[in-house]
């Protein structure tokens, strides 16, 4: 440990962290939400779309809300119904209540071995094709046409490549329902579904084979149906998924209530199924200033990991996220981002910890932007991160084109090669120690706020990002509710068991 | 004096004055070789470097090079034939001078009501401009500290929009159409701008005595504000910067 913090402060901010975060984890453990019910219904193998291309999963759960009521979850209506398609529920009783909840439990389960068969595949597979050495190299493609994606996916994973992140459709997360199948057609990004997770992972298979490199697949848990696409993911073998517990609120005005409770339904799948999360505290340093607000990151990065281990995540699935931000004109920026960078590493010691580069510094000159992005994998390979996201000279300008790609990943490799070791050469001097204790003492100071007027309360006040996010407002609200006694999700039974 | 007198040639400046030099890089879908660097020399010539020397070359991957080129553009540029453009009618400003023009002439915040009106359930459009999330790298209206958004979201009955702009006396609406079958994204506005005008009726004008109506679309562009009945469109591409320096253009006045 090179920045010799007080351990004392350390267990503190800890300890302030898990006290803000106690009563929205009691909110979660008592609401349900009706994209949770529907990834029970996903997970217990209800696929498809009816003739408008509506998910049955949304037409069933919207139907069972409607007769029945959502509080006693959407499992036993549905498994006491005769035939489903026919969308008439009633809440079964007595030994219809036994065997609906038998039924309920038997699907549900082969859903989950399904997810357990996946992640022993996914060792197996690592085991034979080999784990890449950290730093991972993450790349992303976005053309909005799977098909497109999966050459451009395989061209990047050949020039190095360890993980593929698909860019969603602007706008994906602010649908309240998965679409279904292939899609060729997106808004700068491509539509998260069931059949292009499936595409995609089978082509990685393919070029993992080839290059004796696993190279892993992400996408987005994140939006209105958090808990729908973290089931699929683990249907379909993904290996990241991008999954924070505020960012929906605070970039997307998702209702406050609605994220805490489909975040901690699929942060338990994400367990289950092995799959790392990457969280999304780099985007607060797009809104807010990246010196001033750097104390923010870390009390989320601690949020983050007091809700991931709530809902079972291990530290070695928790890809705390942080980024490059701080303004070029500022004397000394790099010793700064050194600072800070040092500083989560130091924190997290075994997080994979997921660095991302500039944007909001990037302004068109892509020449500067080549050297910024430079100075960003030094950063990286200087304090050990985990995972480093491929900056792009073109940020900002256009979804990456292939020879951005290309140059991007060659200054990556330019760095490692001359740089990789070099933390083993870094001792930060006051400087940077300085910086990295006055940020974890503001980072204590804010969750003692925090804790003391609540997460919620915070959220509303603009704490965060500094948009202000009251808890009865924004969107999906509606969809929320409170579990009954008889409450019954036979998902959160196994997830909740020991595995 | 004749017409040649009032021509101001220029070239690209390299080095030295009339050397014309430029820079390009591209890719070809080609494999990397002496074959590729041809192709590269024969489409530089045809965008008019001549003559042209491929300095770099790169195979990425087997199906496709890239190139840097260097060349001497043979095309002439007649400065004085390029007139000033007009450009919008206000200036783009940063958020910061957005929100010090509100502060400082307003002493309050500016109140923006933005929904999806009629039918349309595309929201990518008022949420790009209004949301924290923004658009091409710029952030939302959300992100301003001197503006109030009010974001009423997709399917948004055009009463409902009048009430609530009303509610929090906006001082502009901001309405998004993206659905153009039928050319509803036309009805929709001229049926939302008569709905503003009946409620307000002693109004003179957008900004005064009713809220500025601003709406936007990818479809709008054989169409007039005035033929509308709003007081701004804005088109395909338009970024959250764009539509809160016009706020501050029509709405801030000293």
């Amino acid at each position: 440990m090179k920045l010799g913090l007080d351990p004392a402060v350390v267990r503190k901010a800890r300890e302030l962290a898990a006290r803000a975060a106690e009563p929205v984890i009691e909110m979660a453990r008592t609401h349900t939400t009706v994209s949770v019910e529907r990834a029970v219904l996903r997970l217990a193998g209800v696929t498809g779309a009816d003739a408008d291309g509506i998910p049955w999963v949304n037409r069933i759960v919207d139907a069972v809300r409607d007769q029945v009521g959502l509080e006693h979850g959407v499992a036993l209506p549905f498994f006491a119904a005769g035939n489903w398609r026919s969308l008439k529920f009633d809440l079964p009783a007595g030994t219809g209540r036994e065997r609906a909840l038998a039924r309920a439990r038997e699907a549900v389960g082969r859903g989950v071995a399904r997810i357990d068969r996946n992640r022993a595949d996914r060792d197996r597979l690592l085991a034979r094709h080999g784990d890449p050495e950290k730093p991972w190299i993450y790349l992303i493609v976005a053309t909005g046409d799977i098909h497109e994606d999966i050459p451009q996916a395989q061209a990047a994973a050949r020039e190095g490549a360890d993980v593929i992140a698909v860019i969603r459709s602007t706008g994906q997360s602010l649908l309240d329902y998965v679409p279904e199948g292939a899609t060729r057609q997106g808004y700068a990004g491509t539509y998260a579904t069931q059949e292009n997770f499936r595409l995609m992972r089978a082509a990685l298979d393919e070029v993992s084979a080839e290059l004796g490199r696993y190279v892993r697949l992400t996408n987005y848990a994140s939006g209105l149906c958090m808990p729908e696409i973290a089931a699929l993911a683990g249907l379909e073998r993904l290996d990241m998924m991008l999954n924070d517990c505020m960012y929906g609120i605070i970039f997307r005005d998702i209702n406050p209530r609605r994220t805490f409770v489909d975040q901690r339904f699929s942060r338990q799948i994400h367990a289950r199924a092995g799959i790392v999360i990457n969280t999304g505290e780099d985007n607060y340093l797009t809104t807010a200033d990246a010196v001033d607000a750097a104390h923010t990151v870390v009390a989320s990065q601690l949020l983050n990991e007091r809700f991931g281990h709530e809902a079972g995540l291990t530290d070695a699935q928790l890809g705390l996220g942080h980024a490059f931000e701080i303004n070029p004109e500022i004397p000394g920026s790099f010793r700064l981002e050194l600072a800070h960078a040092q500083l989560v590493r130091e924190l997290f010691p075994d997080a994979p910890l997921k660095y991302m580069p500039p944007t909001k510094h990037m302004t068109g000159n892509i020449f500067a932007g080549y050297l910024l992005d430079a100075f960003f994998n030094l950063a990286g390979v200087t304090t050990g991160q985990s995972i480093i996201l491929v900056g792009m000279m073109t940020e900002g300008i256009h979804t990456p084109w292939l020879s951005d790609r290309d140059l991007a990943l060659e200054n990556v490799r330019y760095v490692r090669r001359a740089a990789g070791d070099l933390s083993e050469d870094f001792t930060p001097g006051p400087f940077i120690r300085e910086r990295a204790a006055r940020v974890l003492s503001e980072t204590v100071d804010l969750l003692h706020r925090v804790a003391d007027d609540g997460l919620l309360d915070a959220i509303a006040d603009g704490v965060f990002g500094v948009t202000r996010r009251p808890p009865d407002r924004g969107r999906g609200l509606d969809g929320v509710v409170e579990k009954a006694g008889d409450y019954v999700n036979p998902a959160t039974e196994i997830l909740e068991a020991a595995p | 004096m004749t017409v040649e007198t009032l021509k101001q040639i220029i070239r690209p400046y390299g080095d030295t004055t009339g050397d014309a030099m430029i820079q390009v890089s591209f890719t070809l879908p080609v494999p990397h070789g002496p074959r590729a660097e041809l192709a590269a020399l024969q489409l530089a010539g045809k965008m008019g470097l001549d003559p042209a020397s491929v300095v770099h070359t790169k195979a990425m991957g087997p199906d496709f090079t890239f190139f840097i080129v260097y060349g001497k553009a043979t095309h002439l540029i007649d400065y004085a034939g390029i007139e000033v453009p007009e450009g919008r009618e206000f200036d783009l400003l940063t958020p910061a001078q957005v929100n010090g023009a509100i502060k400082a002439v307003l002493g309050r915040r500016l109140v923006v009501v933005g929904a999806c009106i009629g039918t349309d359930a595309h929201t990518v459009g008022i949420d790009a401009i209004l949301n924290v999330k923004g658009f091409a790298g710029e952030k939302g209206l959300e992100y301003y500290r001197e503006i109030e958004v009010h974001n009423m979201g997709a399917q948004v009955a055009v009463a409902a929009l009048v009430d609530r702009a009303k509610a929090v006396d906006a001082d502009a609406v901001l309405v998004s159409q993206v659905v153009t079958q039928k050319s509803a994204h036309i009805h929709n506005t001229k049926q939302m701008a008569a709905a503003f005008t009946e409620a307000y009726p002693t109004s003179l004008t957008g900004g005064l005595g009713r809220p500025l109506l601003i709406v936007g679309g990818p479809r709008f562009d054989t169409v007039t504000p005035s033929d509308l009945g709003v007081d701004r469109i804005f088109g395909k591409g338009t970024t959250p910067g764009e539509v809160a320096s016009y706020l501050v253009h029509a709405l801030v006045r000293e």
